[in-house]
């Protein structure tokens, strides 16, 4: 295409322009030493500071340009933009150039760049928090402007069966309920089946790792645990779905119950294993950081050994390991492949861990992956979606790291 | 070892420095009698051949420099050194007439029979009720709720916090100041009804005013318990001991009544030491 | 005071029982966790490692005229029914392009039937016993046999289950990393650098610090939100492509990249950068020359861990769109393209028990390189590990 000729022409020429900024300044700076006045920077310095003055007003320029073009919908075409921007690098060559003198700090003006620069990059972390909520929040806003908050909130019924007739001009979507109760209410209990499986495994075999374990068994048992942790989560859905629910079925069967393929144990036991590594990990560092002047404290006064970490170790770490809960069901409650793979699409309200149920997640990828029309009251329902489970999440969060910093804090201030 | 009877003997060479002067107000039992005693962190030597008798209803004050082993000693005679795993012991540590390093000592047992206060004040993350009612409930030493909060008043009282603390009996041990996290933590200690209690430096953490309270605590509390206390500061162990051992790079130097070797000590490294000249 | 160690050795035995069945239960707890992982890898073995045995049959093909309409002229036709039908199908376009091998026969190993493979691999298939038997006789005869599947790694996605294979996937994978590593590795390191050596402590470092920790937290599925309405709405990003998809991960790497660099920036200790300041070096020279280099490592470790986090992930890749059908791999960064796990995702929903295998295959190749990368990040991390 033309404009990738166009493109490629310009790094070219600003590519070019940079050396022979690099080569002019730095021929400068060393006449002007040679001849016998004291600098206050190295030629090299000055040659990146020329460099840069050439390189960023350009890039700056047509990267706002960019930005112009794609955000406003403006038509500016793109030679003038390119040309506008090689402009600008050939003005700051000229200005940089002239600013090669010996009373010149070169280099700090060229840390001041380096540091707005490496500063801008920290912004970008917010940025992408930013993005996430803004782009959320719009498109839910929009859900809601076709269906009430109330009831998305209150409602038990999610059907949005016909709505994508109403994108579509046709039909009213007077059919389609978003209620999202039996969506929350299949996450709630896979989550629930999850750390059921999650938290006693994982604490325990924390304790053990930090409290009986001897230091061999302690460094193979933590990066194996670990590895629970990086399997990807596609992979558990199939495990759960393939391996996991008809065990279940077969062992429902067994107890004469009937158990559906999508039912939601399966997916909440295989999320649960995920989660042991999340819950054994947090609670190891913390159990590990409880003084020893504690378990001390405990044992000089005859108590047991399983006495001194029921009663004082366990207690004094509580905090740390109620955080890493919290970061478990705040995993639990996003995590996606799982459930799509493993868990069912109908949306239940049911206490039967048996019947299949569906989660939020499910609905999301359900409603973004079909053929349908971006505006359609499904796809957007999906933002709507995203935007509790992002409210939920980043509540889950926030309480986690306050808790784990009083935590901190805690035994610091005991330390004296 | 299964040796039943006391090796205390009067044939026994008195170890070195031991010429068991007797102060003649205080109970003279034997509370520990410690033969040959050897301990290795690893290939280190931090213990050599100690020899001594511990009596009980007194204070006995360990001084020395700093690394000289008295914590360390301290830590054999209720086995917390058996938490370091590069540990290792050699000899007879007697009490009761068992050897406490034998294995069919229960470590659980001695240390019921022998608290500890640490160095610094480490209360349970729980309430000071709770820090003195939780052991003596796990030794069943009380049933009632009203037999419990007697003893938690009796040991508070003891250790002389009572009066402090009486109102928050609920809010967490942590909420008090050091010097009375301190006394908590006696308090927790004699609540079990031990019959030694080893104080590793107590109040080396603490303000002098607290230090004056316990102090006088231990005082008092040597009607009741064997006290022996590890203190780096010798103005306290004249303060508070009857029985003064100096500790030099692992072995006793010399070991006699607090007011002898304060007056006149045997030994020239113990007059060197308490004069100020090293330490 | 009276109790003698007797006695109350007597009172503790309930108690030194309890204190020993706690120690195995925790130990019961970490075998069970073990557990799990061994029955994993156990059943994914099982499943998976027959995917990379294929059956093939030694045939004679006989270019003749007809088969440049009908590729099953080429075959004797009780072959037929085993051969797979991409073999048949692809013998008149193969015709077509080299004329001249009219007349010629050849005798080759082709492969088999996804049905007849699956038979022989002691699965359950649509074949009835008649069938059953005359297969049988081949392998007898030593005209069908079982050979390593060099297609499931030569070959694309496929609707017909023996000519499916994971290249496609692979391509994509490496074409959509590229793009989160060369977006997330640059950025989060500066970030790190800035945060750790440059920033002050104010406030809004401080909640700089916050979201960033928050973000490692937010669910993946966000992110995919994220991608589809920003970049793929908003900048108008191609769909499906590695680089809408990387653009997705890059941003979800970054807080693993930052988080870990900090770490590594945090252990080179201050007295070398008190040196560095000593000699007249600016902050930055002492970050570039001095601090920089001896972190790297530590840097490598933790961007090869967040690089495997992102290999693995499928959620926000769905939304983005790369679950697409990709029969042939294309080395673009614009162009429909899928991951592997995208592509475990997709066979894992097909009905037929051959796709069963393939999805099993898929996820072995995926751990392999997984761990291998993993592997390498702790190899990485030993080797350089500095005790200051």
């Amino acid at each position: 295409m033309q404009t990738n000729q166009l493109l490629l022409i310009f790094c070219g020429a600003l590519l070019l322009l940079g050396l022979l900024a690099f080569f002019a300044g730095r021929s400068k700076a060393t006449r002007i030493r040679s001849a016998g006045t004291a600098m206050y920077a190295q030629p090299d310095q000055y040659a990146w500071f020329t460099v840069l003055s050439t390189a960023g007003p350009a890039v700056l320029v047509s990267a706002l340009g960019a930005f112009v073009l794609l955000l406003m919908g403006a038509k500016i075409p793109t030679l003038y933009l390119l040309a506008a921007s090689l402009v600008m690098a050939a003005i700051g060559l000229m200005v940089s150039l002239n600013q090669v003198k010996p009373d010149f700090h070169a280099r700090q003006a060229m840390e001041l760049v380096i540091r707005m620069i490496l500063a801008s990059a920290a912004l970008i972390s917010i940025f992408t928090t930013f993005g996430i909520l803004f782009s959320i929040i719009s498109e839910a806003l929009r859900f809601f402007q076709m269906h009430s908050f109330w009831e998305f909130i209150t409602g038990t019924t999610w059907s949005p069966g016909a709505s994508f007739l109403a994108s579509a001009g046709r039909g009213d979507g007077s059919g389609a309920e978003f209620g999202s109760v039996p969506l929350f209410a299949g996450t709630f209990m896979i989550t629930a089946i999850a750390m059921l499986v999650a938290v006693p495994v994982g604490l325990l075999s924390a304790i053990y790792m930090s409290e009986y374990a001897p230091s061999q068994v302690r460094t193979i048992a933590k990066p194996v645990l670990e590895v629970l942790a990086g399997i990807p989560t596609v992979v558990y859905g199939f495990f759960a779905a393939i391996t996991v629910a008809p065990i279940i079925v077969t062992l429902a069967g067994f107890l004469g119950l009937d158990a559906s393929y999508n039912n939601a144990l399966a997916p909440g036991i295989v999320m649960g294993i995920m989660i042991i590594p999340f819950i054994s990990s947090l609670s190891d560092d913390v159990i590990n950081s409880v003084p020893d002047t504690m378990r001390q404290g405990s044992l000089a006064l005859g108590m047991t050994k399983g006495e001194t970490i029921r009663d004082v170790v366990v207690p004094a770490a509580l905090p740390g390991i109620i955080s890493a809960t919290l970061l478990g069901v705040s995993r639990a409650m996003g995590e996606t492949m799982i459930v799509v793979m493993a868990a069912g699409m109908r949306p239940n309200l049911t206490a039967n861990p048996l019947e299949d149920m569906t989660t939020v997640t499910v609905r999301i990828v359900a409603a973004l992956t079909g053929d349908q029309e971006f505006e359609s009251a499904e796809t957007l329902s999906a933002f709507a979606l995203g935007l509790m489970l992002f409210i939920v999440t980043l509540v889950l969060n926030l309480v986690s790291v306050l808790m784990i910093r009083r935590f901190r804090e805690k035994y610091r201030v005991n330390n004296l | 070892m299964n040796s039943q009877a006391p090796v205390m003997n009067e044939q026994q060479e008195p170890a070195v420095g031991q010429p068991y002067t007797r102060n003649d107000k205080a109970s003279h039992d034997l509370s520990f009698s410690v033969r040959d005693l050897n301990l290795w962190y690893g290939k280190n030597q931090a213990l050599k051949n100690l020899n001594i008798d511990l009596f009980q209803k007194n204070v006995t004050a360990l001084i020395g420099p700093s690394g000289c082993g008295k914590s360390t000693f301290l830590r054999c005679l209720n086995r917390m050194n058996d938490l370091i795993p590069s540990v290792r012991t050699e000899g007879l540590v007697e009490m009761d007439g068992r050897d406490v390093n034998a294995a069919k000592m229960d470590v659980v047992a001695l240390r019921r029979r022998v608290g500890m206060v640490f160095q610094k004040p480490n209360p349970f993350p729980k309430s000071i009720y709770e820090n003195v009612a939780y052991a003596p409930r796990m030794h069943d030493l009380v049933s009632r709720k009203a037999d419990q909060d007697e003893l938690v008043e009796k040991a508070l009282r003891d250790a002389g916090l009572w009066e402090e603390a009486k109102d928050k009996l609920q809010e967490p041990g942590t909420s008090l100041s050091g010097g009375q996290q301190q006394r908590l933590c006696i308090a927790r200690a004699i609540a079990v009804q031990p019959d030694v209690i080893l104080m590793d430096e107590p109040t080396s953490a603490l303000d002098p005013i607290s230090t004056a309270t316990i102090e006088d605590l231990m005082d008092r509390l040597k009607q009741q318990f064997t006290i022996i206390t590890v203190t780096h500061n010798m103005q306290q162990a004249a303060r508070v001991a009857d029985y003064t051992a100096f500790f030099h790079l692992g072995e006793i130097i010399e070991y006699n009544d607090t007011k002898v070797m304060f007056s006149t000590p045997a030994k020239k490294k113990t007059e060197d030491y308490i004069s100020g000249r090293y330490g | 005071m009276s109790n003698t160690f007797d006695d109350i050795s007597q009172q503790l035995k309930r108690r030194h029982r309890k204190s020993t069945r706690l120690k195995w239960i925790t130990m019961g707890s970490l075998g069970l966790a073990g557990l799990f992982l061994v029955l994993f890898f156990a059943d994914m073995l099982n499943k998976g490692l027959p995917a990379f045995q294929q059956a093939y049959i030694q045939v004679e093909i006989n270019y003749n005229e007809e088969a440049e309409t009908d590729g099953r002229q080429a075959f004797e036709e009780e072959f037929l029914p085993v051969i797979s039908r991409t073999v048949v199908r692809t013998i008149p376009l193969e015709l077509r392009n080299n004329p001249d091998m009219v007349g010629a026969s050849t005798n080759e190993w082709v492969l088999v039937d996804s049905e007849v493979d699956q038979y022989l691999k002691g699965n359950r298939s649509s074949l009835d016993p008649e069938q059953e038997a005359a297969i049988d006789a081949l392998v007898e005869s030593g005209k069908v046999e079982m050979r390593f599947n060099t297609t499931f790694f030569t070959n694309g996605d496929s609707k017909i289950a023996e000519y499916a294979g994971i290249l496609s996937a692979v391509v994509g994978t490496v074409m959509t990393m590229i793009v989160t590593l060369a977006i997330s590795f640059p950025i989060g390191v500066m970030t790190a650098v800035y945060l750790e050596e440059f920033a002050p402590d104010n406030r809004f470092t401080q909640i700089i610090e916050i979201n960033i920790n928050n973000l490692a937290a937010i669910p993946s599925i966000l992110f995919g939100l994220l991608g589809l309405a920003i970049f793929i709405n908003f900048f108008g990003v191609p769909r499906s492509s590695p680089i809408a998809g990387g653009m997705t991960l890059a941003l979800m790497t970054l807080p693993v990249i930052i988080i870990s660099t900090r770490a590594a920036l945090r252990s080179v200790p201050e007295s070398i950068r008190h040196a560095g300041f000593g000699v007249g070096c600016s902050r930055w020279q002492v970050v570039r020359d001095h601090v920089l280099p001896l972190a790297m490592p530590g840097i490598m470790t933790g961007s090869i861990i967040g690089l495997a986090q992102a290999m693995g992930e499928t959620a926000p890749l769905i939304i983005v769109g790369m679950v697409a059908f990709i029969p042939d791999a294309s080395v673009s960064f614009t162009d429909a393209a899928t991951v592997m796990p995208a592509q475990i995702f997709t066979w894992s929903g097909e009905p037929e028990q051959a796709f069963v295998e393939k999805t099993a295959g898929g996820i072995l190749v995926l751990l392999a390189i997984l761990i291998s990368l993993n592997a390498s990040a702790v190899v990485l991390r030993k080797k350089f590990e500095r005790r200051w």
